[in-house]
């Protein structure tokens, strides 16, 4: 095999390896957190079809494929159709320049399941981040539904408001690491867990969740769908598999949200004690607790908290959360030329 | 065929295609997402020539937020297609113009980038890019620009206030 297709190959099996964990995760997911948020509740939650109702998520996606397509009939058909590829492509888009584990040896070849190591990675998901919100504004958009465009309305104004905080919030550990790459951001924080950037960077840590929170719209940030005053917000209209596109796009952000907050702030797959080990098996391990420790922090918040009101949003994240994270970023600049090690 | 140049040409097509829709398009929203589809196409042009850099920024900059701040404006107001030719005679004659100044300028950059004159050989990653920006050869540019972005800013919220 020349070197090129071999590489080829190897890039297409971690593609495949990637999509088909994230797809997975995605309804394990869904049967997890209906579950979770029943008990928080005192209900029981899905627990007919299959063991323990573990089949739910198998049963609702048969039933997603089965539904009657709808369109409304004022709706511009072009971009109806088009919103949730929009949504599921920009998920999928930014999983791909994120590490899921440690480096390891198979068959004499050093292997990391990333699709690609960009020298750049950090700003590229920021980058798709903010292209993702088209998918909501278009499906708001284009269903000709006033709860529709209210939800689109509120949705490009909220990720649009978050998202400098969220880049913000980055901009401290770059500085640290010296570096945009995911791997040397994560292997900076090796060591003790106090070396990870949660503790060293503790108001970014804060404000990244908040903002990360609020860009994949899950409560208290939740509205663009604000089902108790919008209907569904910008996914009124659509039924079927369009509507499970939505739900899948959201929850892959979901996941690569929590995914990206263990590399950045949570020391990737550094258990954090020096000694123990960290790469191969017990890396994927450590880095796995902690992805799903944050999505359980995210159904937590779900069954915690109300939901903002939309003027409440905008202040918090322009007159508290803009300006916290710029005098951490001015803050954290100043430590580091004064030579504390960060 | 080089796999980049494949690339080049299916994402200069793309690019084409985009920016003609754009314009040819009656309806604005149709046209923005055309000029967001033309901006994510060039993004993908510059990580081609080696500068992930620009082509994050690109995006982040251009099809994210700027993009987002016209859609916003154009659902806020609902505009309406354009209905029928509205296009006057002189426009025509202008835009015909511009295209003919647009395509020596063009044509006069290939042309001495295939002589080896031009600047083809930059290298734009993304140390070499922060280290000419803040070189000292550029500090005076560099402070110039942000102070006039700075006023701009201080000037539309001046002007929003009114």
């Amino acid at each position: 095999m020349s070197p090129f297709v071999e590489e080829l190959l190897i890039a297409t099996a971690k593609c495949g390896l990637v999509i088909f964990v994230m797809l997975n995760l995605f309804s394990v997911m869904t049967y997890i957190e209906r579950r979770t948020l029943a008990f928080m509740q005192f209900r029981l939650g899905p627990n007919r079809t299959g063991p323990l109702g573990i089949l739910q998520p198998a049963a609702d996606g048969i039933k997603l494929f089965f539904k009657e397509e709808l369109m409304p009939a004022d709706a511009d058909r072009w971009l109806f159709f088009g919103a949730p590829a929009v949504a599921i492509a920009a998920a999928f888009l930014s999983v791909a320049v994120v590490p899921y584990g440690p480096p390891f040896t198979l068959f004499g070849r050093e292997l990391q399941i990333q699709i690609a190591d960009l020298n750049v990675g950090i700003l590229y998901i920021f980058a798709i981040t903010s292209l993702g919100v088209y998918g909501l504004v278009l499906a708001g958009w284009s269903a000709n539904n006033k709860y529709s465009l209210l939800g689109a309305l509120r949705s490009s104004a909220q990720m649009f408001s978050y998202e400098l905080a969220l880049g913000l919030s980055w901009v401290g550990l770059i500085m640290a690491a010296g570096s945009f790459r995911i791997n040397d951001i994560v292997d900076h924080q090796a060591g003790w867990f106090h070396h990870w950037n949660a503790f060293r960077h503790p108001i970014a840590f804060i404000v990244y969740f908040i903002a990360a929170t609020a860009e994949v719209s899950r409560i208290p940030f939740d509205l663009p769908e604000g089902e108790s005053e919008l209907v569904a917000g910008f996914h009124t209209e659509y039924s079927s598999m369009k509507f499970g596109l939505i739900q899948m796009a959201e929850y892959v952000n979901m996941i690569s949200v929590a995914v990206l907050a263990t590399h950045l702030f949570l020391g990737g797959w550094h258990p954090g004690i020096p000694g123990v080990a960290s790469v191969g098996a017990p890396g994927f391990l450590w880095f796995t607790l902690k992805v799903g420790a944050i999505l359980f922090v995210f159904i937590w918040l779900r069954g915690t908290l109300p939901r903002f009101r939309y003027d409440q949003l905008m202040d918090f994240g322009w007159k508290v959360l803009i300006p916290v994270v710029t005098v951490n970023v001015f803050l954290t600049a100043g430590l580091i030329l004064a030579g504390v090690p960060l | 065929m080089p796999i980049d140049l494949v690339l080049f040409y299916v994402l200069g097509a793309v690019a084409i295609a985009a920016s003609v829709a754009m314009i040819a398009q009656r309806n604005p929203i149709y046209s923005a997402f055309a000029l967001i589809a033309t901006l994510c196409a060039l993004a993908a042009i510059y990580g081609l020539l080696g500068s992930p850099f620009i082509a994050v920024l690109q995006i982040v900059v251009y099809a994210g937020a700027i993009m987002v701040l016209f859609l916003f404006v154009l659902m806020l107001l609902s505009v309406r297609p354009e209905e029928g030719p509205s296009r006057s005679k002189s426009l025509k004659v202008a835009a015909g113009a511009l295209v003919l100044v647009f395509a020596a300028q063009v044509t006069s950059v290939v042309t001495a980038a295939a002589r080896g004159t031009g600047s083809a050989t930059f290298d734009a990653s993304t140390r070499q890019m922060a280290l000419k920006l803040f070189s000292p050869e550029f500090t005076y540019t560099f402070l110039a620009t942000a102070i006039l972005i700075l006023a701009a800013l201080v000037g539309a919220v001046v002007l929003a206030k009114k």
